[in-house]
C-alpha cells in the first residue's frame, strides 16, 4: 500500500471515511475479513489514522476542530467493530447452537422419590393449625399405665365405659396381682400427665400412636394415630372451645367450612360433644355425596369440657380453672383430604401408596 | 338398641317425620344410626284364604280363593303352608313387590300359571322385604284385619339407635319417650301399674331377707297364685320379636317385654320350687355350684351374688335364673323379682363367668332404686292380663341403708355462664328440665336444686345438668369466640425437633418414610438383634394374632419386612425409613421408649433410565445417607468396623461420637437376608439412636466462621500403603497435619504396577492460611512433614 498523498484533512473527508467504512463493515460476514478491515482503517497505517497524522498540517485553530472530529470518527469506528465482532460470534454461535439438537422428549435424569409418609403429612399440619393459635407439641409414651390411660380419665376400673376402649394389655402384673401396663387406647392420658407437670394456663397439642384390641375393616386399624387437644386456664369456655375449632377447622378444610355440634360422651368431659363439619366435597348439600353419605356433615372428632373430676385428679382448683379438651384421628382427616377408601393401606406400607402423597 | 315407632307411640305422640326425629334424637346424644322402613307396599292387603283347591295341571301347586272383604280373587299358589281360613298378606296386581325369580323389585302382573289364570299372589317374607324365608308364606293372626292396607298392620319404621354407655335410659322404651316428650315438646303416657289384689297377703307366704346388703341396694317381690303358663298373646311375642329376644312363655315374656320398657330386668321363680318359701339374697359360698337356665354348671366366686332358698343358690343375681328354680309349664305360683344390684359387682360377676346378658347390660351401668317397685307392679299386672291367677295383697321391699333417695344436684346461672361463655334464660333453663322430667326447687335468683328423675342414672354434678341444658336448646346458640387468655410460653422439645429434622433430611435426600406397626414376634426379632434372654422384649398378654406379640426393641425387623414385601412389585430402587419408637424392658415401670430413625436400601441405585447404568444400592448409599444427615446436623462423626449379628461381618460400621455410639450402618448379613427373603444381591441398611445424637449436637447455636480470604494451594497425592489400612485412618492423618484445610479422596486403586498386598488410594489434599498466601515452599515444607508422619504411623507412602 502507498501512502496517501499528504491531502491535509478536512471535515468532509472524515465524515467520508466514516461512512465508507461503516458500510464496508456492514458487508463483512467472517472475522478474518473483519481484521482486515481494521487493519486498513484503524491500523497503524490505516485510512483514518493517516488522516490523524495530517492533522500537524493544519491551522492551529482548524487542527483542534477537525482533530476532535477525527477522534470522534476513530471511537465511532472502534465501536462498530467491536459491535460488529460481537454480532458476528452471537450469529456463530447460535447457528452451531441450532446444529446441535436433543431429543427433549426423551425422560430426565430421575431424582430420587422421598416422600413423608402421609400420616407425618397431615399430623404435621394439624398441629401446625394448632401451634398458630398458640399451642405447644408434646408427646407422651406409648406403653402406658392403667392409671394414666383411665383412673386419671375418670375410668375407674369396673366403669362399663372401659367398654369404649377394647385394651391391648401389656404382660405385667403391678405388686398387688393387677394388670397394670397397656398400650395407650388414646392419647388422652396425656392430658393428666401434662396437667401434672405444671399449672394453668395450658395449651397443648398432643399426637401420637394409639393401640386397641380391634379388628381391622376399611375404617378400622387397631394402630393409629390420634392428635389430642387440650386448653386450661381461668374463664375458658365452651364458647372458647367452639371458636378454637372452628377456626381449625377452616385453617384445614377451607374458610368457607361451617361446623356442628352434638352431643356426645366421654368420661373425661362433660359437656361432650362431636363436631363435624360442613362436607367440602358437596358444600353441604348431602344428596348422593359419596364422601359425607348423604348426610351433608362428616364428623371429625370429639370434644368437651373436661371433666370436674381430671382437674381435681390432677390438684387443680376446679372453681379456678376451667378447660377444653378434644381429640382426633389424623387418618380420617386424610382420608377424607385425599379420597382414600381403607384405613388398611396406611399402615401396609405399599410404596405404590405412600409414593402418591 | 332396635326402636320400633309402633311402639314408642303407645307412650308417646309422634308427629315428626321418621328422619326429622332421628336427626334430633342424634343431636341430643342418642344417635339413630339407621332409620329402616318396613313395608312401604302400595296394592298390598290383609286377605283371608276362603277356599283352597288343588291345580288342575300341577301336583305342588294350588288355586286358592282370597277375599279382602270387597272382592274375591283366585290365585296360584305354591306355598306347602297355605290352607283355607288363613289370613295372609296378599299382593294384588300392580303391586310392587321382590321378583325371586328376576330378584329385582318388580310390578306384579296378572298371569297364567299352568294354564290357569292368577290374579295376584299371597306373599311370603322375601316378596315383602321382611326376611330371608322362603319356604312358605306369612301367616297373619286371625284378629288381623282382613282388608286393611298391609302398611297399616305390619308397616313400621324401626330407629336403630346407637346408645353411648352413659344413656341407659335410652336402652329402654320409656327412657327414649321421655327424650322424645322433651324434643318434640310433648307428655309421655306412662303404662298402667295398678291391679287388683286377693287372699292371704304376700308377707305371709314368703320369708325373704338381705344378707348382703352392700351388694343389693333394694329388693322386691310379688306374688302371684294359680297363674296358667302358656303362650303369650300376638302382641307380646310380636313386640319382643321386634326387639330382638324370643318368646318363652307368658310370665317370662312379660319380665322381658317390662324390662324392655322401663329398663328393671326382672326375674320369676316357680314359688313352689323354693325350698321353705324363703329367699336369702347373699353372697355364693366359695365354689358353690349352680346350674343356670342356660344349662351350664357354674362354680361360683366368693364375690358372686346369688339369690338361694333355705339350701341352696336359686339365681344368679342380676345375671340369670336358676335353673332348679325355672318357670315350666306346670308352674301354677309366681314369685316375682324386681331388684336394685350393685353395678360394679355385676359387671365383675359377668366378666368372672364369662356371662353377659340382657340383665348384666342394664345392672352394670347402675339402675336407680326407684325403678325396682314400679317395675314390679307393672309386671305384675300384665302377668295376670295374659297368664290369669290372683295377686297376694303387698309387695315385700327391702331397702338397704343407702336409702333411695333421688339425687339433688344444684344448678347455678353462674355456672351455666362460666361454663357455656353465655347466659341461658333462666324461664328457659326451666322449660328444659321440665321438660326431660327433672323437679327443681328454687334457691334464690336463678339459682336451683334439681331432682333428677328416676329413669336417669347418668346426671350427678352441675356440669351435668348444664349439659342437659345446651344439648336440649343446642350447641348452635352458644357463641364462637377465640380463647382470651395469654398464650403459655411453650416450651421446646429438642428429641421431637431433631426427628422432624431428620425426617425432612430423609425425605429430601430421596428416603420414603414407612410407618411400621411395633407388635412384631421373638423370632423376627432374634433374627436381627441378640437377644438377652434374661431381659425378654415386652409381651402383650392378649395379643389379637401370634404375629402381633411382641414390643420391638429395634425397627430392624419390620423395615427389612417392609423391603421384602415390596421387592416383589419391582426392582427398586428401595429407599425407605422409618422414624419410631422401640420400647426397652425396665423392672417395674414403663418400658423406656427410645426413639429410632431406621433405613434399608437395596436394588437398583437409580430408576431405570436410559442415562444410568444398572448398578445397585450399597454400603455406601446408605453410609452416604448418614454422614449427610449427620452433616447437616453439625455432627462429626467417626466409622469403625464393627461386628453386629443383622450385619454382614465384613461390612458393618459403628457411628461414634467419642465413645457414644449413634448408629450402626452396614450390609445386611448373607444369612439374614436368606432368613427374610430378601432378593437383592445386597441390602444396606442405617439405624440411628435419636438420644445420643441429641447429646452429641454442637452446644451452642452455630458459629459464623469467617471465609478464607487467601487462595488455597493444593497438592494431589497418590499414596502407598498395605492393603489393610483403613481409607479413614489415612484421611484422619492427613487432617490432622498443620495447614491442610481440607483432603478429598478421588480414588482409589489395587492391581497392576503395584505391589501384591498394597493399595493405592489418591487425594486432593488443600493447603490453606487465614492470615496470607502461602508460598511454594511453606505448601512443600508442610507436605514432606505429612508425608514422614504418614510413613512412620501407617507405612504410608508416596506412590512412584
Amino acid at each position: 500500500m502507498t501512502e496517501p498523498a499528504a491531502q491535509p484533512p478536512s471535515a468532509e473527508s472524515i465524515e467520508e471515511i466514516t461512512r465508507s467504512a461503516s458500510a464496508e463493515l456492514d458487508s463483512l460476514a467472517d472475522l478474518e475479513a473483519v481484521d482486515q478491515w481494521r487493519v486498513s482503517y484503524l491500523g497503524r497505517r490505516g485510512t483514518l489514522t493517516t488522516v490523524l497524522r495530517g492533522l500537524s498540517s493544519l491551522a492551529v485553530e482548524d487542527r483542534r476542530t477537525v482533530g476532535a472530529l477525527a477522534n470522534e470518527a476513530k471511537n465511532t469506528l472502534e465501536e462498530r467493530l467491536e459491535e460488529r465482532v460481537r454480532q458476528i460470534n452471537e450469529a456463530a454461535l447460535t447457528r452451531s447452537a441450532s446444529q446441535d439438537r436433543l431429543d427433549v422428549t426423551l425422560p430426565g435424569r430421575p431424582a430420587l422419590k422421598g416422600r413423608l409418609h402421609p400420616t407425618t403429612q397431615i399430623v404435621r399440619e394439624i398441629c401446625d393449625a394448632f401451634v398458630a393459635m398458640g399451642f405447644g407439641v408434646v408427646e407422651g409414651p406409648e406403653v402406658e399405665w392403667d392409671h394414666y390411660n383411665f383412673e386419671m380419665l375418670n375410668i375407674p376400673k369396673g366403669h362399663p365405659a372401659r367398654d369404649m376402649w377394647n385394651t391391648l394389655w401389656v404382660d405385667y402384673e403391678d405388686p398387688a396381682g393387677e394388670q397394670a401396663m397397656l398400650l395407650r387406647t388414646h392419647t388422652s392420658p396425656m392430658q393428666a400427665r401434662v396437667m401434672e407437670g405444671r399449672e394453668p394456663p395450658i395449651r397443648v397439642v398432643v399426637p401420637g400412636k394409639c393401640y386397641r384390641y380391634e379388628a381391622t375393616d376399611a375404617t378400622h386399624e387397631w394402630h393409629f394415630y390420634q392428635v389430642e387437644g387440650l386448653a386450661v386456664g381461668e374463664g375458658i369456655t365452651f364458647a372458647d372451645l367452639k371458636g378454637t375449632l372452628y377456626e381449625f377447622a377452616r385453617r384445614m378444610f377451607g374458610e368457607e367450612r361451617q361446623i356442628r355440634f352434638r352431643c356426645d360422651y366421654f368420661p373425661f368431659v362433660e359437656p361432650g360433644v362431636d363436631m363435624s363439619i360442613d362436607c367440602f366435597a358437596c358444600d353441604g348439600n348431602g344428596e348422593g355425596c359419596r364422601i359425607c353419605r348423604d348426610s351433608g356433615w362428616i364428623e371429625i372428632m370429639g370434644a368437651g369440657m373436661i371433666h370436674p373430676k381430671v382437674l381435681e385428679g390432677v390438684g387443680y382448683d376446679t372453681e379456678k380453672y376451667t378447660g377444653f379438651a378434644f381429640g382426633m384421628g389424623p387418618e380420617r382427616i386424610a382420608m377424607l383430604k385425599y379420597g382414600i377408601d381403607d384405613i388398611r393401606h396406611f399402615y401396609a406400607n405399599d410404596l405404590r401408596f405412600l409414593q402418591q402423597f | 338398641m332396635k326402636l320400633p315407632l309402633s311402639w314408642l307411640k303407645q307412650y308417646v305422640d309422634v308427629d315428626l317425620p321418621a328422619q326429622e326425629l332421628a336427626h334430633r334424637l342424634t343431636m341430643a346424644g342418642i344417635e339413630v344410626g339407621e332409620v329402616d322402613v318396613i313395608g312401604g307396599w302400595t296394592e298390598v292387603f290383609v286377605g283371608r284364604v276362603t277356599d283352597v283347591r288343588p291345580h288342575p295341571n300341577a301336583d305342588r301347586l294350588r288355586l286358592c280363593v282370597v277375599t279382602t272383604g270387597a272382592e274375591e280373587m283366585e290365585v296360584v299358589c305354591g306355598a306347602p303352608n297355605v290352607a283355607a281360613d288363613q289370613n295372609i298378606c296378599f299382593a294384588k296386581v300392580g303391586a310392587n313387590i321382590y321378583n325371586t325369580h328376576t330378584e329385582r323389585q318388580e310390578i306384579l302382573e296378572a298371569a297364567k300359571i299352568r294354564g290357569v289364570d292368577s290374579q295376584g299372589m299371597i306373599c311370603s317374607a322375601v316378596e315383602l322385604g321382611l326376611g330371608d324365608d322362603h319356604s312358605g308364606i306369612i301367616v297373619l293372626p286371625d284378629d288381623a284385619p282382613v282388608g286393611a292396607p298391609l302398611d297399616d298392620y305390619l308397616g313400621d319404621i324401626v330407629l336403630d339407635l346407637e346408645l353411648t354407655p352413659n344413656r341407659l335410659d335410652c336402652l329402654s322404651i320409656l327412657g327414649v319417650a321421655h327424650e322424645v316428650a322433651a324434643l318434640t315438646g310433648k307428655t309421655v303416657r306412662e303404662p298402667e301399674t295398678s291391679y287388683e289384689e286377693s287372699g292371704a297377703p304376700i308377707a305371709d307366704q314368703v320369708n325373704i331377707s338381705v344378707a348382703d346388703p352392700d351388694l343389693c341396694r333394694r329388693y322386691t317381690t310379688s306374688l302371684l297364685q294359680g297363674v296358667k303358663i302358656g303362650p303369650s298373646p300376638q302382641w307380646l311375642q310380636d313386640r319382643l320379636t321386634s326387639a330382638g329376644l324370643r318368646p318363652i312363655n307368658n310370665v317370662v315374656d312379660v319380665t322381658n317385654f317390662v324390662m324392655l320398657e322401663y329398663n328393671q330386668p326382672l326375674h320369676s321363680f316357680d314359688y313352689d320350687l323354693i325350698k321353705d318359701h324363703t329367699v336369702i339374697v347373699r353372697r355364693a359360698r366359695p365354689g358353690e355350684l349352680l346350674t343356670t337356665l342356660d344349662g351350664e354348671e357354674r362354680k361360683l366366686g366368693a364375690d358372686n351374688l346369688v339369690i338361694a332358698d333355705a339350701n341352696d343358690a336359686i339365681g344368679l343375681g342380676g345375671v340369670m335364673g336358676g335353673a332348679n328354680s325355672e318357670i315350666s309349664n306346670g308352674t301354677v305360683n309366681v314369685l316375682l323379682e324386681s331388684a336394685t344390684f350393685d353395678g360394679t359387682n355385676n359387671r365383675e360377676t359377668a366378666q368372672f363367668l364369662g356371662l353377659r346378658t340382657e340383665a348384666t347390660l342394664r345392672f352394670e351401668k347402675g339402675l336407680r332404686p326407684e325403678l325396682a317397685p314400679i317395675a314390679l307392679r307393672r309386671a305384675t299386672g300384665l302377668i295376670q292380663e295374659v297368664a290369669g291367677g290372683t295377686v297376694a295383697p303387698g309387695i315385700i321391699d327391702i331397702v338397704s341403708d343407702a336409702g333411695i333417695d333421688a339425687p339433688v344436684v344444684p344448678l347455678t346461672s353462674a355456672k351455666i355462664k362460666r361454663m357455656l361463655g353465655m347466659d341461658v334464660e333462666p324461664k328457659q333453663v326451666l322449660e328444659v328440665l321440665d321438660s326431660l322430667g327433672f323437679t327443681w326447687e328454687s334457691t334464690g335468683e336463678g339459682d336451683l336444686k334439681v331432682t333428677v328423675p328416676y329413669w336417669r342414672n347418668d346426671v350427678n354434678i352441675e356440669e351435668d345438668l348444664v349439659e342437659e341444658v345446651v344439648r336440649t336448646i343446642g350447641y348452635d346458640k352458644v357463641p364462637t369466640t377465640m380463647l382470651s387468655s395469654p398464650i403459655p410460653f411453650q416450651q421446646p422439645v429438642p428429641i421431637m425437633d431433631l426427628r422432624d429434622q431428620i425426617r425432612d433430611y430423609l425425605a429430601s435426600a430421596g428416603v420414603q418414610e414407612v410407618i411400621n406397626y411395633p407388635l412384631v414376634t421373638l423370632q423376627q426379632l432374634e433374627q436381627v438383634e441378640h437377644l438377652d434372654p434374661d431381659a425378654l422384649p415386652l409381651r402383650v398378654a392378649n395379643p389379637m394374632s401370634a404375629d402381633r406379640e411382641y414390643l420391638r426393641t429395634t425397627l430392624r425387623a419390620s423395615l427389612l419386612a417392609t423391603l421384602a414385601s415390596n421387592q416383589g412389585n419391582g426392582s427398586g430402587p428401595f429407599r425407605i425409613f422409618e422414624a419410631g419408637r422401640v420400647f426397652w424392658p425396665r423392672a417395674g415401670d414403663l418400658p423406656e421408649e427410645r426413639e429410632t430413625v431406621a433405613g434399608v436400601l437395596a436394588g437398583l441405585r437409580h430408576e431405570t433410565s436410559w442415562l444410568e447404568n444398572d448398578s445397585l444400592l450399597d454400603f455406601y448409599d446408605a453410609k452416604g445417607v448418614v454422614e449427610l444427615i449427620l452433616g447437616r446436623l453439625g455432627v462429626n462423626a467417626t466409622y469403625e468396623p464393627f461386628n453386629d449379628p443383622a450385619f454382614h461381618p465384613g461390612r458393618c460400621a459403628v457411628v461414634k461420637v467419642a465413645d457414644a455410639v449413634l448408629g450402626m450402618v452396614g450390609e445386611v448379613h448373607p444369612v439374614v437376608m436368606e432368613r427374610l427373603g430378601l432378593e437383592s444381591p445386597q441390602v444396606a441398611a442405617f439405624e440411628l439412636f435419636l438420644e445420643p445424637i441429641l447429646a452429641a449436637l454442637p452446644e451452642s447455636q452455630r458459629q459464623f466462621e469467617p471465609l478464607p480470604r487467601y487462595p488455597s494451594a493444593t497438592r494431589d497425592l497418590a499414596l502407598v500403603m498395605p492393603s489393610d489400612v483403613d481409607a479413614g485412618q489415612v484421611t484422619r492423618l492427613i487432617m490432622r497435619h498443620r495447614g491442610i484445610d481440607r483432603a478429598e479422596l478421588f480414588d482409589i486403586y489395587a492391581g497392576e504396577n503395584i505391589s501384591e498386598g498394597t493399595k493405592s488410594l489418591a487425594f486432593h489434599v488443600y493447603f490453606q492460611a487465614r492470615d496470607r498466601t502461602l508460598t511454594n515452599e511453606e505448601v512443600n515444607r508442610s507436605l514432606d512433614g505429612l508425608l514422614k508422619t504418614l510413613e512412620r504411623e501407617l507405612k504410608v507412602t508416596l506412590r512412584a
